[in-house]
Formats: structure tokens, C-alpha cells, sequence
């Protein structure tokens, strides 16, 4: 990938704390992620991984008690420099946001028309029949039937699936740059779920827009993504193109989030879930934070935590012992 | 020869909505209608559907949670629907439910003791409370609960832990058949494989027969032996799992599974994909004939006539297509 030549988006020594009564969470933790302009990256994790904290920091959606550190750096700009106000001049114009409950996105006393023309008021200075036509040409573009009917309704008067893509329709009235989709399809059913991940492909393909997708679903990444980041803990564990991701995991975590998810076109006995329970984020394991629910734990793991490193072109793990080496880089295949 | 534990005869839903105007008429919903199926001692049956196809409302229909309109269910020769009130508690102890949203089926206010003892109050009133305590320790090990959890609250458990507790309170009667109702949909992935596991576990060791409710294709491809696919509150096809799920007769049935994601990259991209266009249909205002003509990609004038009747595949596969051989001979058909 070219995310080291060009990036358009990069998060450094990236970091997102939480303060409560119960402690600090230490909800993301010195990431480091660069995503190239044009590129469909996935962010997969389970709950309380960090996966949407991350992009919401990015687009400062945090909570009050949160605390960022860090740089967010998007075209060369800083991001968690910019005050609000300036903030402004970025989302909704160069990244727009997906997010996963289409109902609450939307205003629901507010007909789609004026909800898609606020946008183009605020962001490109469009004004009355303008704006209507080019929110007209939009909501064409993802696909909604009878666009001129639809524009005039409210958003309980759509379906799950058709909110969706008002929702996209939204974020692409302004041509991003990148858009981040957090579990966007993950409230739909599985055929409307088709007909979104669909949309954004073409979509993306068209304009050469970056895509972030977050999501838990590693079939959805497997049919979407070009690279796959893995995250545990509000760490990045792995990442690489998905097809290597996919068949050769170089971290015990990806390998066995894979092996614990059932196929819908195979025959299988039983799954192999992962033991124990995801980390608590305010009192982290030492070492690395996968260790007490790793298989191939020694007693580095429990002691010092693994930094993410090379060990394919264009792969990285945070593993004491990758099931990858870096050297030779090749697969051990000892967990295949 | 397994023996027929449970039989449902052509049993129907329907809730009476009220009108949206003034004066205006109450709407007639049909959430489940004509459903006909034998349930053998110690299969697993999964029911597969969209949000809105009426499976939650048949597996609580047949427990009669939600009083069936019309048809009969018939447990162990006996018609459940024809028990009064107290017949029917105590019928209960033989047929049990696992809810979706673990923390929300579960009592804040009681502790997990009190939770997993209350259906024993129910079915075995006479038990002295040492003997009950013992037997709620009992279930709680063989859910994988430490018996130290019996006397703390709902919201100290991760979703994981708060469906064991879930589970150990779905058993604790020594049930014969559990309604399991998108037991693992709210569950991570590492976690759903745990609870499907205990599962799956529970029912050798039990003998358990259960139904299995799910949207998620590859989650039931896992645990059942015979599948039931709903639309619309119609079986439009049901069969053992290999043949459904191998050579599905319906044309819904097909676009479902060529929907469903598959988490490996290289199959993704080189499947055939069945594109189903637009939405379900209103389960108020159905259309004539067929319920998936609408979206059906090899819907005819013929399809909106009648009700297609459940025609005969095999000997134990069902499909309600007029066209089904035709499905059958070309795949590529219904791909459209």
C-alpha cells in the first residue's frame, strides 16, 4: 500500500483517556495509523477495543471526561490542534462521518431535503434551488427510488436501509476526502447489508474517496477492505492487506478471532471461542494485553509490552513471537 | 424412531394495531400466519429470517408468551394452546426461552440467585430452599458461573456472563425444549463462540430439543439440524440443514445466503452474489399471491395469483416456490 507515500489521514503516539469515578480508561494507547488517500481501510475489534473512540477523537466527538493526546494529522493539518469552530471546516466537507443507527443520526422533525441542503448551506455556500438540486442529485446517487417523493419525508417514514443511505447521501454532499463508517451496517438486515456495502464500494471506486470502516464483522471486512487493522485494548495488534491478513494472521489475537467465528458456507462441529474475557480498560493487563487469553504466552508477554513491527512488507504486529517471521518472512503455519 | 415432541399446526398471529387517524380503522397485522412444523425429540431447528419476518413472534407464540391467533400447538400429544392459565404454568417447566439482550431479561433489582431459583419457585413449589439453593449452585457450574456469583446483581456482568446467567435460568426447570431467541446477536464474536459452545454442550448433556432463532446464517448453520426460513411470517422453505443450506430450493433462501458475509477474502470476491433489491414488504399490507414476488428476481404474472403451497423437495425438504425446479436446475437464474 501507499499509505506510506502519501498519507491522507495519520494518527501518531495517539491517545484517548477517559476520566471516572471508577478510574482512568485507557480507551486508545499511543496509536500510530496512516491511511492513504483513496484506500478502504477496516478497523476491526471487539467492544471496548477502541475502534470507534479512536475516529471519534479524530472528528472530536469525545465525551467531556475524555482527554486526547497525540497528533491527528489530516492533509497536513493538525486536527487536535484546531479548536471546535475550526473543526468545523473540516467535518462535513473534507471527512464525513457514518454512523451506525441511522435514526438517531438523522433529525427526525426535519425533512430529509432541509437536513441534506443544511450541509450544502453551511459547508458550500449554496443557496435555495441550488442546493435542492444538487441534494436531489445526491440522494439519485445512493440509490434511493422515487428521489423527488422521498426528499419531501420525514425519516420515520423510511426504511432501516433507505436511512442508511440518506445517511450517505449526507456524508457525500460535500465529495470528502475520507469517510469513517462506524458498524454501518450492522443494525441492517443481511440482504440491505448487501446493498449498502455495495454502495459504498461503488462509491468509493468512483471518487477516490478513503474509507475507514469500523466494524466487528469479519465478513463484511473480508468484502470490502484493502488492508485490515486489528485492533485489542485501543492498541493496534495487526495490520496488512486483507487477503494475507486473512489467510496467514501474523498475531495469536487475529488468529484466533478468525478460528472463533462460524462460516455460513461450511459444515462445522463447533467454533473455538476465545477464553476468558476481554481487558479492563482501567486496569490493563502488564505486558501485552492479550496474554492471560493468549495460547503461546511466555513469560516476556507478561512482563513487557510488544511494540508493533515489521514482519512482512507492508505487515505489522504487536507480537513477541509472530506467527510470521520478520527475517524470512514467511509463515511458521503452525496455527493454520 | 425419534418421537414427535412438539407439533405446530397451521398456527397464525395477528395483532390488531390501532388506527392512525381519528375514526380511522385498526390495521390488521399478520406477524405469523399458517406455520405448520414437527419438532423431533433432541433436534435443534433454526429459524432464519429478516427483522420483521415474525421469528421472535413464533418462537414466543409456541410457548404462548404471545397468544397465537389461530392453529394449535400440540406438546407430547397434548395442545398446549386449549391449557388454561394455570395448565399452562405448569406445562412451562418443560419449555423454556433464552433472550437476546442478556442485561435487559434480567432483573436489576434481584441478585443471580434469586434470578436462576425463580422459575423453580414456579414448577417445584415444595422444594425446601436448601434443596433449591443446591440446585441453582448446580446449574450455575455447568453454565460456567463461580458459585461465589450467586448473590451479586445483573450489572456487575459483562453481556457474556449475564447470558450464562440467562442460560442457567432457561435450564434450571430441567426443561425439555428451549426457545432460544438470538441467544448470541448482542455478544462479540469471542464471546458468542462461548455461548454457543455451552450451547451446544448443554443439549447433549441435557438432551435438549430447541429452536434456534436467528438472522445471523452462519451462527444457525452451526447449531441446527433442520432449517425453517421465514418471510413475511411464511415458511417459504424448511429442510435439513445440509440441503438448505447446500441447495436451497427458494429463491429467498438463495439471496439470503449469498448475502450472508463470509469472512475470507478470496471466496468473497469470487461468489456469486444474488442482489436483492429494495425492502420487505408491510407484514399489514401484504401483497397478493406470493410475499417475495415483489423482490423475487424470477417472480412471474402466475406469482401474484395465489399462495404458493408448500410443494415437496425431498422427504423432508419443503418449499413454497412455484418455480422451484426451476431454481434448482439454474442457480444462475435467481442470481438474475
Amino acid at each position: 500500500m501507499n499509505a506510506t507515500i502519501e498519507p491522507l489521514l495519520t494518527l501518531s503516539d495517539y491517545t484517548v483517556r477517559f476520566t471516572t469515578l471508577d478510574g482512568t480508561v485507557n480507551a486508545v494507547n499511543g496509536l500510530d495509523l496512516a491511511v492513504a488517500r483513496g484506500e478502504t481501510v477496516a478497523v476491526v475489534g471487539e467492544s471496548g477495543s477502541g475502534k470507534s473512540q479512536t475516529f471519534n477523537g479524530v472528528f472530536g466527538l469525545l465525551a467531556r471526561n475524555a482527554e486526547t493526546r497525540g497528533a491527528v494529522n489530516f492533509e497536513g493539518r493538525d486536527l487536535l490542534a484546531m479548536s471546535s469552530k475550526e473543526l468545523d471546516t473540516v467535518r462535513g466537507a473534507d471527512m464525513a462521518m457514518v454512523f451506525q443507527d441511522p435514526m438517531t443520526a438523522l433529525n427526525p422533525a426535519m425533512k430529509i431535503k432541509h437536513q441534506l441542503i443544511e450541509t450544502l448551506v453551511i459547508h458550500k455556500g449554496l443557496k435555495g434551488k441550488a442546493a435542492e438540486a444538487e441534494a436531489l442529485a445526491i440522494m439519485k446517487k445512493v440509490g434511493i427510488p422515487e428521489a423527488e417523493r422521498r426528499i419531501n419525508q420525514y425519516p420515520h417514514e423510511l426504511s432501516g436501509g433507505m436511512r442508511q443511505r440518506v445517511v450517505i447521501a449526507m456524508a457525500l454532499l460535500c465529495r470528502p476526502k475520507l469517510i469513517v463508517a462506524d458498524e454501518p451496517t450492522t443494525a441492517l438486515d443481511v440482504t440491505i447489508q448487501a446493498q449498502i456495502l455495495d454502495l459504498f464500494r461503488d462509491l468509493t471506486a468512483d471518487a477516490g474517496t478513503a474509507l475507514i470502516l469500523i466494524t466487528h464483522d469479519l465478513g463484511v471486512v473480508a468484502g470490502i477492505a484493502d488492508r485490515v487493522v486489528v485492533m485489542y485494548a485501543g492498541r493496534i495488534v495487526e495490520e496488512g492487506p486483507v487477503d494475507e491478513l486473512f489467510a496467514r494472521p501474523a498475531a495469536p489475537y487475529t488468529a484466533a478471532l478468525l478460528r472463533s467465528i462460524p462460516r455460513v458456507d461450511r459444515d462445522a462441529d463447533a467454533v473455538q471461542p476465545i477464553g476468558g474475557r476481554p481487558p479492563d480498560l482501567i486496569n490493563l493487563p502488564r505486558g501485552c494485553p492479550f496474554n492471560p487469553r493468549c495460547g503461546f504466552t511466555k513469560d516476556k508477554c507478561r512482563s513487557e509490552r510488544p511494540p508493533l513491527a515489521d514482519v512482512a512488507p507492508g505487515r505489522r504486529a504487536a507480537c513477541w513471537s509472530p506467527f510470521i517471521d520478520a527475517a524470512a518472512g514467511t509463515a511458521e503455519g503452525q496455527h493454520a | 424412531m425419534p418421537e414427535t415432541l412438539l407439533s405446530v399446526e397451521n398456527l397464525s398471529t395477528v395483532f390488531t394495531l390501532p388506527g392512525r387517524a381519528l375514526l380511522a380503522k385498526s390495521a390488521r397485522l399478520t406477524a405469523v400466519s399458517d406455520v405448520s412444523f414437527c419438532l423431533e425429540e433432541g433436534e435443534t431447528l433454526g429459524i432464519v429470517g429478516e427483522s420483521g419476518c415474525g421469528k421472535s413472534t413464533l418462537g414466543r407464540s409456541i410457548l404462548r408468551l404471545i397468544e397465537p391467533t389461530e392453529g394449535r400447538v400440540v406438546w407430547q400429544g397434548r395442545s398446549l394452546t386449549a391449557l388454561s392459565k394455570t395448565e399452562m404454568r405448569k406445562a412451562r417447566r418443560d419449555l423454556s426461552i433464552i433472550f437476546q439482550d442478556p442485561v435487559a431479561s434480567l432483573d436489576p433489582r434481584m441478585n443471580v440467585g434469586q434470578i436462576i431459583e425463580e422459575p423453580l419457585k414456579i414448577a417445584e413449589p415444595k422444594l425446601l430452599r436448601g434443596e433449591r439453593r443446591k440446585r441453582v449452585e448446580r446449574v450455575m457450574d455447568e453454565v460456567g458461573l463461580a458459585p461465589e456469583m450467586i448473590n451479586r446483581y445483573p450489572h456487575e456482568f459483562s453481556g457474556g456472563q449475564a447470558q450464562r446467567i440467562g442460560i442457567a435460568r432457561a435450564i434450571v426447570t430441567e426443561p425439555k425444549l428451549i426457545v432460544c431467541d438470538e441467544p448470541v446477536s448482542a455478544l462479540d464474536v469471542s464471546i458468542q463462540a462461548q455461548i454457543v459452545n455451552l450451547l451446544k454442550a448443554l443439549k447433549e448433556r441435557m438432551g435438549l430439543t430447541l429452536i434456534f432463532i436467528s438472522h445471523d446464517l452462519s451462527v444457525v448453520r452451526l447449531v441446527s439440524d433442520r432449517i425453517l426460513v421465514l418471510y413475511l411470517g411464511r415458511i417459504v422453505e424448511i429442510g435439513p440443514r445440509q440441503q438448505v443450506f447446500q441447495n436451497p430450493a427458494h429463491p429467498y433462501t438463495q439471496a439470503l445466503l449469498s448475502a450472508a458475509p463470509i469472512p475470507d477474502p478470496v471466496v468473497a470476491r469470487s461468489r456469486e452474489r444474488t442482489a436483492l433489491q429494495g425492502d420487505p414488504p408491510s407484514p399489514i399490507n401484504p401483497p397478493s399471491g406470493c410475499g417475495f414476488r415483489t423482490r423475487c428476481p424470477i417472480a412471474r404474472e402466475d406469482c401474484a395469483k395465489d399462495l404458493p403451497p408448500l410443494a415437496k423437495v425431498d422427504a423432508d425438504h419443503q418449499v413454497a416456490c412455484l418455480f422451484w425446479t426451476e431454481v434448482r436446475a439454474d442457480p444462475a437464474l435467481a442470481a438474475g
